[in-house]
C-alpha cells in the first residue's frame, strides 16, 4: 500500500494511488493499528476520496474497519452547493449512537443488587430480534417523534428538562420531513421505540476508573466525580425505521446518479447532490430517522431511571441519575470549517465517527463550552469504555470529528469459532461482569477478542490531539441485544 | 428451484461486523432461494421454522443484482412487520425480463422455539456482482446485522 506518515499517529495515502481520487485520503492510527488496518478500510476510503465535491481529506479513524461504501470510522466533508449526499457515508443504522447517564451510586451500593437490576433492566427493555417497544404510536404520532425526536419525550414524560441540553443538537435535528419517509419506513418503525435491537447494541452498568492520564477535573464538571461512582451508557439507534430508510434511499439514488451523471467507485456509495430534490428527500428522511433515534434511546432512559427507582427504593432524581451526554456516530450534519481561508458551510458525513467539538466551539451548549464536547467511546463489553472530550485541533483536522469504539478484528463467525456464548458468559461473570443476552450467539460474536484494544485507539486519537481523555468506564454487568 | 437451500458459505476472513456469505445456484431462481436461506441461517436455524405463513413477493429491477438486493431487502421487511421468520424460499426469476414471483414461508418469531441468533436489518449493495459461469451462478452478499 502507498502511504505515507505525515504525523506519528498520522498517514496519507495521495491521490495518485487510485484514479478518480479528487483529495487524498488520511487514517490517524499508530503504526501498530496501521500495520493491523484491513486492506478492505484502504479501498473503501479511497473510494471515499473520489466522492463529487469532497473537501480536504477523506478521513479514517483509528476503530477504522471493514464497512461498506465507507469505512466504518469513515469522516467526509461535502461542499453543500457542489457536493453529494450519500447513505452509504451515514450507514443503515441512521444516528446509531451511544448515551451516558450518571449516578450517585458507588459499585458498593450496587453489586449486592446486580442480578435483581439487570435482571429488571432485561425484562423492562426488550431487546433481541422481532421484539416491540412499550411506546403505543399512530402514524401522526410517530410523524410528531420524527420532527421533534428527543422534544417529543419531554413533552410526553419520557424525559427531564435537563437532558435536552446533554444530547447532541438537543436532540431535534432540523429539517426533517416525514413525507420523505415510505410507508415501509413507518411500518417497521413504528413499533420499535424504546427497544435496544441486537448486533453490537447493547446497555451496560459501569463503574469509573480514572487512569493516570486522563483529565478528572474536566470529568468532574461533566458529573463524574469519583473512582467507583455508577453510570450507565446505552448503544443503539433507529432500529428498522432507519434501515428502511437507508433501503430505500440506496435504491432510488441509483436512478439519480444516472440523472446527474453521477459515477461513484462502490454502488453502495450511491449518492445524489445536496440541493437536487432527491438529495434534499434524503436529507429530510435521514433527520427524521435520527431524531427518532434520540428519542428510542430517550424512553430506554425513561426505563432505566424507573428500574433504577424501583430497586433502589428512591427516586431517580435523587439517585442523581443526569444524563452526561448523548452522541451520533452514524449521521451527517451540516457545520462550518474553514477551507481555504473561508468559513464553508459543508455536509459532514461520520460513519460510526463522533463529533468532537473542542471548548468554545458556539454550537455547543453553555455547560460545555468550557469542557469541550462529551464523547462516548464504547468498547468491548469486556475490557470498557471511555469519555473524552472534543478539541480544538479535531475542528481543525478532522471535521470536528473523533472515533466511535475499539473497531472489529474478527469477523463475527470467526468469534463464535473460538468460543460458546454460554462459555464467555461463564468467564465474564467469573471477573466479575454480569451478562444478559437475547441471543448466545450473538455474546459470542462480541467477545473482547473480536476488538481492537480500545485504550490503544483511544491512545491514539489523544496523542494526535483530536480528542482529550476524560474517564475510563469498566463494566459490571451488560444487556447485549 | 428450490425451497430449502443449503448452498451458501459465510465469509470468516474479513473482519467485519456485518454478516457476509457466498451464496451458489444452478440458476438465478436456485441462487435467489439459497440468498434468502441464508440470510434466515444468520437470525435463526430455519430447519426449526414451520412453513405456516406464505406471503408472495412480486419484483422487477434494472438488472439481476438489483432484483437480488429487492429480493433480501423484501424478505428483512417481511420478517420485521410480520414479526416471522422465513424457512422455505420458492424463486422464479424472468431473467431476460428481470421480474422475480417469489413464494416465501415462515412462522411467527417464537423466542421459546427457535434458536435466537441475531437480527438482520439491511441488505448493502457493496461488492454485489452476481457471476455467471459454466457451473452456475454466484454471488456475494453482505448483510447489516
Amino acid at each position: 500500500m502507498k502511504s505515507g506518515r505525515i504525523e506519528e499517529n498520522i498517514w496519507e495515502i495521495p491521490t495518485d494511488y487510485k484514479p478518480g481520487m479528487i483529495v487524498p485520503a488520511r487514517i490517524i492510527a499508530s503504526e501498530s493499528l496501521m500495520t493491523g488496518m484491513d486492506e478492505g478500510v484502504i479501498n473503501q476510503i479511497t473510494n471515499v476520496a473520489c466522492l463529487p465535491g469532497i473537501k480536504k481529506y477523506a478521513w479514517c479513524m483509528p476503530d477504522g474497519h471493514h464497512g461498506y461504501g465507507f469505512p466504518i470510522g469513515g469522516v467526509a466533508a461535502f461542499d453543500s452547493d457542489e457536493g453529494i449526499i450519500s447513505p452509504g457515508g451515514i450507514g443503515f443504522d441512521i444516528n446509531c449512537g451511544v448515551r451516558m447517564i450518571r449516578t450517585d451510586l458507588r459499585e458498593e451500593e450496587v453489586r449486592p443488587k446486580l442480578k435483581i437490576l439487570i435482571d429488571a433492566l432485561f425484562s423492562s427493555i426488550p431487546a433481541g430480534v422481532g421484539k416491540s417497544g412499550s411506546v403505543r404510536l399512530n402514524k401522526s404520532r410517530f410523524e410528531d417523534i420524527m420532527v421533534n425526536g428527543a422534544s417529543w419525550c419531554l413533552e410526553n414524560g419520557y424525559a427531564w428538562e435537563s437532558d435536552i441540553d446533554h444530547i447532541e443538537q438537543a436532540g431535534k435535528i432540523p429539517g426533517a420531513d416525514p413525507a420523505a419517509v415510505s410507508e415501509k419506513a413507518l411500518k417497521r418503525g413504528m413499533d420499535q421505540i424504546g427497544t435496544l435491537g441486537s448486533g453490537n447494541h447493547y446497555l451496560e452498568i459501569q463503574r469509573i476508573a480514572f487512569d493516570s492520564e486522563c483529565d478528572s477535573d474536566t470529568a468532574r464538571m461533566l458529573g463524574l466525580e469519583e473512582n467507583g461512582q455508577i453510570v450507565i451508557m446505552v448503544h443503539c439507534g433507529s432500529r428498522g425505521f432507519g434501515h428502511q430508510i437507508g433501503t430505500d434511499y440506496l435504491q432510488s439514488f441509483g436512478a439519480a446518479m444516472r440523472k446527474y451523471s453521477i459515477t461513484v467507485k462502490d454502488r453502495e456509495l450511491a449518492c445524489a447532490p445536496i440541493n437536487s430534490p432527491e438529495g434534499k428527500a434524503y436529507y429530510g428522511a435521514m433527520a427524521s430517522a435520527a431524531n427518532t433515534a434520540f428519542a428510542n434511546r430517550q424512553v430506554i432512559t425513561h426505563h432505566i431511571r424507573e428500574t433504577f427507582a424501583r430497586v433502589f427504593g428512591r427516586p431517580a432524581e435523587n439517585l442523581g441519575m443526569r444524563l452526561v451526554y448523548d452522541v451520533a456516530h452514524n449521521i451527517a450534519k451540516f457545520e462550518r470549517y474553514n477551507i481555504d481561508g473561508k468559513s464553508t458551510r459543508l455536509l459532514v458525513h461520520r460513519k460510526g465517527a463522533t463529533r468532537a467539538f473542542g471548548p468554545g466551539n458556539p454550537e455547543l451548549p453553555e455547560i460545555f463550552k468550557q469542557t469541550g464536547q462529551p464523547v462516548l467511546v464504547g468498547g468491548s463489553m469486556e475490557t470498557g469504555s471511555y469519555l473524552l472530550a472534543g478539541t480544538a485541533k479535531a475542528e481543525e483536522l478532522t471535521f470536528g470529528s473523533t472515533l466511535h469504539g475499539a473497531g472489529r478484528v474478527m469477523s463475527r463467525t470467526a468469534a463464535k469459532k473460538r468460543i460458546r456464548g454460554a462459555d464467555l458468559q461463564k468467564i465474564m461473570e467469573d471477573n466479575g461482569i454480569m451478562v444478559r443476552a437475547a441471543s448466545y450467539s450473538g455474546l459470542a460474536e462480541e467477545a473482547g477478542f473480536a476488538y481492537k484494544d480500545v485504550s490503544e485507539v483511544v491512545n491514539t486519537v489523544s496523542r494526535a490531539g483530536i480528542s482529550k481523555k476524560l474517564a475510563r468506564m469498566l463494566p459490571l454487568a451488560n444487556i447485549k441485544g | 428451484m428450490i425451497t430449502r437451500g443449503t448452498k451458501f458459505k459465510i465469509v470468516e476472513d474479513i473482519a467485519s461486523g456485518d454478516f457476509i456469505f457466498d451464496a451458489y445456484g444452478d440458476d438465478p431462481g436456485t441462487l435467489f432461494s439459497n440468498c434468502g436461506w441464508a440470510c434466515f441461517c444468520a437470525m435463526t436455524d430455519p430447519r426449526s421454522v414451520k412453513p405456516g405463513l406464505e406471503f408472495q413477493i412480486l419484483l422487477d429491477g434494472e438488472n439481476l443484482e438489483e432484483l437480488l438486493f429487492k429480493f433480501l431487502s423484501e424478505l428483512i421487511y417481511i420478517k420485521d412487520v410480520e414479526k416471522v421468520f422465513l424457512s422455505e424460499f420458492l424463486c422464479v426469476v424472468d431473467e431476460s425480463a428481470v421480474k422475480l414471483n417469489a413464494v416465501v414461508k415462515g412462522e411467527k418469531i417464537d423466542y421459546n422455539n427457535h434458536l435466537i441468533k441475531t437480527d438482520v436489518k439491511a441488505v448493502a449493495f457493496h461488492d454485489l456482482d452476481i457471476k455467471r459461469g459454466s457451473d452456475g451462478y454466484s454471488v456475494r452478499i453482505i448483510l447489516d446485522l
